[in-house]
């Protein structure tokens, strides 16, 4: 039986309460007669043999591109650049596919004699990855053979003996890479391609670049003209990375990029409930649901957390494809929305959500408080095509605690803009203007940065600039079920009860409003029109 | 008329910066516009006589009437009749200087008004002011006028009280005290001189070893290992309050041996009469008031000098503090206004000395115009009822029903509450807590000082409330009575013409309110915190620098923790259980150590470390940091590191931590001074420190000799520490700030008034039992 298309549901009397993420837990809600639900479709089928795709894929390249084999030769410089752990979320059953995909690549080039191999995470501005993080992306084999050696690096994009400046764009933006990247013979980079923003000339421009570059797309005023970013015809993040990638190209940065796109087989069996709509569980997903939810419920967040993170995801592989930049990437989109697209008809009044408790950024850690603003307004409000899911003016309602909690190892320079920035303001264009220079310049973060596991001090304000298209767009913002003191310093509004929620919306978009709720997980992207 | 026999007089009179004292100086300078006043005053540590004046009497609110009156010519008027004297009347001869000898030579009234006014004075200090002074003063007069040969006529009066009756019941007449019934015969010559010898004996005693390890006790119980200067300071503090205390039970057992109910009674009595032994070379006259409180009319209705007798009663009363007081519901509590008294005096001091004999007049109110107990405490309740005290969330206080029990019962309802407390205290104390867990403790401390002091006023005026005795006033009647009426209007002191309702309600209650700066508006406070104050102050750009301890004040960990992660960071799991149950099994000897010397106990952990190789404790210590350190940071205090270090602020780090271990640490900090182990040839580690471990009073060195070499000022600076060991440092700057504290710190922050701040850990993570370590 093939997987079943997205499916969009209007509630009525006899529906069953809708299930929401609600951080390290769950709710479920009964919905207003007459409200959407829009399921994602089912997984797609996973490619038979993984192993001989990649194998085909990097001899069989696409676009203008030489065959992998064919480009390696034994004295030269290679250089393998790899996505870091924000990807995907959760972090895949081993073997991880990157680990995959390096293994051949390593093979090969051992093959044709190639000796001088560095294998560089592309972090951007992201935390250094523990050791056991970068076992479990790159096996243990990679792993002892290259980190002893000092093969096996982490981009730092603060570090000035190891960064290039290649130029500046025809708007006048600068690109800075990692010098041992962009001065290798051959430049491999190795993605996962978990949502449409992901991958192309991104995956070199903005993962191996400083902060220099980055603040010409990761600033406010790109990420209001980017609507959405996840739709690269209409994002300016999109175009400003493509701008940059051509450069690269032109600069001389001979890139061979291998992309692979994973189906939405999310989570395992005790968990698989989850993929599930409400009204087909059957027994076992009901007892499924009550024991986890129960389970969480009465745990501390502390050790819900755990749990949920130590789960591995059982995706499987839906497409590998090597070789020029964009004539992969054209291929890579094509696999993802063949995956994640649904088709809706029109925009709604309200859209309701529930967080999960993992984003991008916060892998084996907590979900801050502003993590959730970035997960809710920056994410999932942008999983769309054409037009927003909700209508300018609309509300959004989020279902998620939101504590107070931060980790300090990997978030410190998140806790001191909670603490300091956001108290004194939440527009973006203000807190860009007046804050992130001395964030982004602090000393004692770039220490905690290049030396620790800490995300860079600009990094929180770029979570915040994700979410100024929304915030820009929105009449209001409702977190269901959060800490009130923490949600008003978001500047949204905090409601106890759905009811409650759907009251206060209602004051911004009228009485008798649409209600549209977006069934995750797995991830989908709403093609609305 | 007064005014008229007093003009042109110079006025000699001591005690002027008193309540009473600066009373009399204002009603004659208001009064009787050309006489001239000799002030008698004791010049201060850092302040003349002169400047002494200025500041206590003449700037007091008591003389805004005059200075509303005169405006700009104020000191030209009025404060031009204002003549210093300095001297001193625990001095013989007063201290005066050859040209003020004969500028009281030249004086036609002494009045002497300067006394040991507290109740609970030591025996000596009593005897020294009270018993000496009034005839020390008469004899300095006497002899001046010796010296210079002045024979013109003299009046001294000499300023008593009426309770020098002692504790008797029934009439109390004006009468010298050797001539009323009952009156005990003491030579007061032996008096002094035992007084002085008690004072040399307790000395003796206050040095006895037992006492002197009684003390230390006593100083390490409070600040616990403090270090030796400190705890030090504390003993001889400790001694020196022992010696007061114990010279005060002096007082009040030799006093209620005779007859008098405390040491200002006594030394008063015995000073009447030491100083009447002069009445054949100076004409004498003894005024006695009794309780004197705030002015009934004069210069402005409620005026009242410093926080006596009865107004701590009342204000802890209001609060809820005082439950219960003793007293007579139908005794007779004598009060009268200060206004009263100071125009007595002027009248007598008019009227001129009787040449025969010594006269007394008595100013008080219970003969003729008696307050009851009941009706005092009556109107005191209801008026509080009326207008509440609020708490500090904003809610009235209810004020209790009094039931007037015998004293002896209250006493012992106290002292048990106090006992009680003070053993909770120490036990509570003992418990390994801090921050905001430890602010019970400092609730119990607040609850058992309130009982004491409760206890203190029962123990000390009780019997004020339970006096019988009734205080005749003929003469001073018949001396009102003789007054034309224009005098009477102007200098009215006939106690019949106090309202008592109207007293207590209208005039005394709302100063002592007033005074009292207590809460009097249900409104939560508005203003900015005191909490908020010292924190403008500390994060002011004019401040230097900012030194930080590391364990409890920036991260919630100590050596301990650091030693077990570091050395079992890479042991097989097994052994890393094995260790963790040796660590705690060490607990308590360790916490001991720690609770002993600071010292010892890093120096025990630095032995540890004896054949370690650098490099791999460097790279170990890197993930320390990541996994551990920073995960038990409080990070508002590394906000507070940096917020001042971007304010301009040099900021120090100075902890008994080894240096490996705050490596990473560095870029947070300007500077760091820590301990770092001696390197053997065989590039190990050998377990010993290069230098001494910075705790205690080392660290205030260490601080104070970097001020100096960045030429920073310890008073513009700020030091963040959690601990008594810490006080060295603390008291050493000009801003200390008590983070998370102790029990034992935070009562010590509280009381001197430091900045307290309460970090926490960050929020989410999971709890650490024990520090063994892991990867991250």
């Amino acid at each position: 039986m093939s997987p079943r298309p997205g499916f969009i549901l209007e509630v009525d009397r006899s529906t069953p309460p809708a299930l929401f993420w609600h951080g390290e837990g769950f709710r479920l809600e009964k919905l207003p007669t007459g409200s959407r639900v829009i399921y994602p479709p089912e997984p797609l089928e996973a490619m038979k043999d993984p192993i001989a795709a990649v194998t085909h894929a990097l001899e069989n390249p696409v676009g203008d591109s030489q065959p992998l084999s064919s480009l390696l030769f034994p004295e030269m410089r290679l250089t393998i650049a790899f996505d870091d752990l924000s990807l995907p979320l959760p972090s895949m059953q081993s073997p991880d596919v990157r680990q995959l995909v390096i293994e051949q690549i390593l093979d090969m080039a051992a093959a044709k004699g190639v000796d001088d191999v560095v294998l560089i995470a592309a972090l951007a501005l992201h935390r250094r990855m523990t050791e056991s993080e970068l076992r479990h992306i790159l096996g243990d084999r990679i792993y002892d053979s290259f980190a002893k050696m000092g093969r096996l690096t982490q981009h730092d994009a603060e570090d000035p003996s190891n960064l290039i400046h290649l130029g500046l764009t025809d708007k006048g933006e600068d690109v800075e890479l990692n010098k041992r990247a962009a001065t290798s013979d051959l430049l491999v980079y190795v993605n996962v391609n978990l949502v449409s923003m992901d991958g192309g000339h991104k995956s070199v421009a903005t993962g191996l670049a400083s902060y220099k570059s980055l603040r010409h797309h990761h600033n406010v005023k790109t990420m209001v003209h980017s609507t959405s970013f996840m739709d690269p015809h209409n994002s300016q993040l999109h175009s400003s990375n493509w701008r940059m990638g051509r450069l690269i190209r032109d600069a001389g940065v001979k890139i061979f990029q291998v992309e692979t796109t994973l189906n939405t087989n999310t989570f395992p069996e005790s968990f698989s409930f989850l993929q599930k709509r409400e009204w087909e569980w059957k027994l076992r997903d009901r007892a499924a649901f009550i024991a986890a939810s129960t389970a969480l419920e009465k745990s501390p967040p502390w050790l819900s957390r755990k749990v949920l993170h130590s789960i591995r995801s059982p995706y499987q592989l839906t497409g590998v494809t090597a070789g020029e930049v964009e004539a992969v990437h054209d291929t890579t989109i094509k696999n993802v929305y063949r995956q994640q697209l649904v088709e809706v008809q029109g925009q709604t009044d309200i859209l309701t959500m529930g967080l999960p408790y993992i984003g991008p950024y916060n892998v084996n850690s907590i979900m801050n408080p502003i993590l959730v603003y970035c997960l809710g307004l920056g994410y999932f409000f942008n999983m769309y095509k054409g037009k927003p899911l909700v209508r300018k003016g609309g509300v959004l309602i989020l279902s998620h605690p939101t504590r107070r909690e931060f980790d300090p190892t990997f978030h410190p320079s998140y806790i001191d803009f909670f603490d300091n920035v956001l108290s004194d303001t939440t527009d973006p264009i203000e807190i860009e203007s007046k804050y992130e220079n001395a964030f982004a310049t602090d000393p004692w973060y770039i220490h905690l940065y290049r030396t620790g596991h800490a995300y860079h001090g600009v990094h929180p304000f770029y979570m915040w600039y994700w979410g100024a298209h929304a915030l820009d767009h929105l009449g209001a913002v409702i977190v269901l079920g959060g800490d009130p003191k923490t949600v008003h310093r978001l500047g949204f509004l905090s409601a106890t009860t759905m009811s409650d929620a759907l009251e206060i919306a209602q004051s911004f978009v009228g009485p008798d409003p649409t209600l549209t709720h977006l069934h995750s997980p797995p991830l989908l992207m709403a093609d609305v029109k | 008329m007064i005014v008229d026999r007093l003009s042109g007089k110079s006025i000699f009179i001591t005690g002027s910066t008193g309540f009473l004292g600066t009373a009399l100086v204002e009603k004659l300078l208001r009064t009787v516009p050309d006489c001239r006043l000799y002030l008698l005053t004791r010049p201060g540590r850092t302040s003349t006589a002169a400047e002494r004046i200025q500041k206590e009497i003449l700037k007091n609110d008591c003389f805004e009437l005059l200075r509303q009156t005169y405006g700009e010519r104020f000191d030209l008027d009025v404060a031009s009749k204002i003549h210093p004297i300095s001297g001193d009347v625990m001095s013989d001869g007063l201290n005066l200087g050859d040209q003020d000898r004969k500028l009281v030579a030249q004086c036609d009234i002494f009045i002497h008004s300067a006394a040991s006014v507290s109740f609970d004075s030591p025996l000596d200090q009593a005897v020294a002011v009270n018993l000496c002074g009034p005839r020390r003063v008469a004899e300095t007069v006497i002899a001046s006028r010796k010296d210079s040969g002045v024979t013109k006529p003299v009046h001294f009066i000499a300023i008593s009280t009426a309770y020098v009756a002692g504790s008797r019941r029934g009439l109390s007449p004006e009468l010298p005290l050797s001539e009323t019934p009952f009156s005990i015969e003491l030579d007061w010559h032996s008096e002094v001189r035992a007084a002085r010898a008690v004072r040399d004996d307790v000395e003796l005693r206050s040095r006895d070893p037992k006492n002197l390890e009684l003390f230390r006790k006593k100083a390490v119980n409070e600040l616990g290992a403090a270090g030796v200067p400190v705890l030090v300071a504390k003993q001889e503090k400790l001694r020196t309050q022992w010696i007061h205390d114990q010279m005060v039970s002096a007082g009040v057992a030799r006093a209620t041996s005779v007859g008098w109910p405390d040491a200002y009674a006594f030394t008063k009595a015995l000073g009447e009469k030491a100083l009447l032994e002069k009445q054949d070379e100076i004409p004498i006259t003894i005024v006695r008031p009794s309780i004197i409180e705030s002015a009934m009319m004069e210069p402005k209705p409620g005026w009242i000098r410093g926080f006596r007798m009865a107004e701590p009663i009342i204000i802890s009363y209001a609060r809820g503090l005082l439950k219960e007081f003793p007293g007579v519901p139908e005794g007779v509590i004598d009060v009268i206004p200060v206004d009263m008294v100071a125009a007595a005096i002027i009248a007598v001091a008019a009227r001129g000395p009787r040449q025969d004999s010594p006269e007394v007049f008595q100013v008080a109110s219970g003969s003729r115009n008696p307050l009851k107990y009941a009706t005092l405490v009556n109107h005191v309740r209801t008026w509080f009822q009326e207008h509440p005290l609020y708490d500090s969330d904003g809610q009235p206080i209810m004020v209790p029903d009094w039931s007037f029990p015998g004293r002896g019962r209250v006493q012992s309802q106290l002292e048990r509450t106090s006992k009680f407390l003070r053993a909770l205290e120490q036990a509570t104390g003992m418990l390994p807590i801090r921050g905001g867990q430890a602010d019970f403790i400092v609730d119990i401390e607040r609850k058992r000082q309130a009982v004491d002091s409760a206890l203190g006023y029962v123990e000390l005026y009780g019997t004020y409330a339970e006096t019988d005795a009734i205080f005749t006033i003929d003469n001073l009647l018949s001396l009102y009575d003789s007054l034309p009426d224009e005098d009477k209007d102007k200098f009215s002191f006939d106690p019949a013409l106090i309202h008592w309702e109207s007293f207590i309600r209208e005039v005394h209650l709302p100063s002592v309110v007033q005074h009292a700066r207590v809460k009097t508006t249900p409104t939560k406070r508005t203003a900015k915190s005191r909490s908020d104050r010292n924190l403008a102050l500390i994060l002011s750009e004019e401040r230097h620098l900012a030194v930080f301890d590391l364990e409890n004040t920036i991260i919630s960990s100590n050596v301990v923790d650091t030693y077990a992660w570091l050395a079992t960071r890479r042991l097989p799991k097994l052994k890393k259980a094995l260790f963790a149950i040796d660590l705690a099994l060490q607990g308590p000897s360790l916490l001991a150590l720690d609770r002993k010397d600071r010292g010892d106990f890093l120096r025990s952990f630095y032995r540890k470390y004896e054949g370690a190789r650098p490099q791999r404790l460097e790279e170990d210590s890197q993930e320390f940091f990541n996994a551990y350190l920073l995960k038990k940071s409080f990070p508002a205090a590394i906000d507070r590191v940096r917020r001042h270090k971007s304010l301009g602020h040099k900021t120090l780090l100075i902890t008994g931590a080894l240096d490996f271990v705050l490596e990473p640490l560095k870029p947070l900090f300007d500077d760091i001074i820590c301990a770092e182990l001696e390197l053997g040839e065989n590039g190990l580690y050998k377990g010993r420190s290069l230098s001494i471990p910075p705790t205690g009073e080392a660290r205030a060195s260490i601080l104070a000799k970097y001020a100096e070499e960045h030429s920073l000022k310890l008073s513009e600076s700020i030091a963040y520490a959690d601990s008594t060991s810490d006080l060295p440092m603390l008291e050493a700057v000009g801003y200390p700030v008590c983070v998370n504290p102790e029990p034992k710190l935070a009562t010590i922050a509280r009381k001197r008034g430091w900045h307290i701040e309460q970090w926490d850990k960050a929020k989410g993570l999971p709890p650490v039992y024990l520090p063994i370590g892991r990867s991250m």
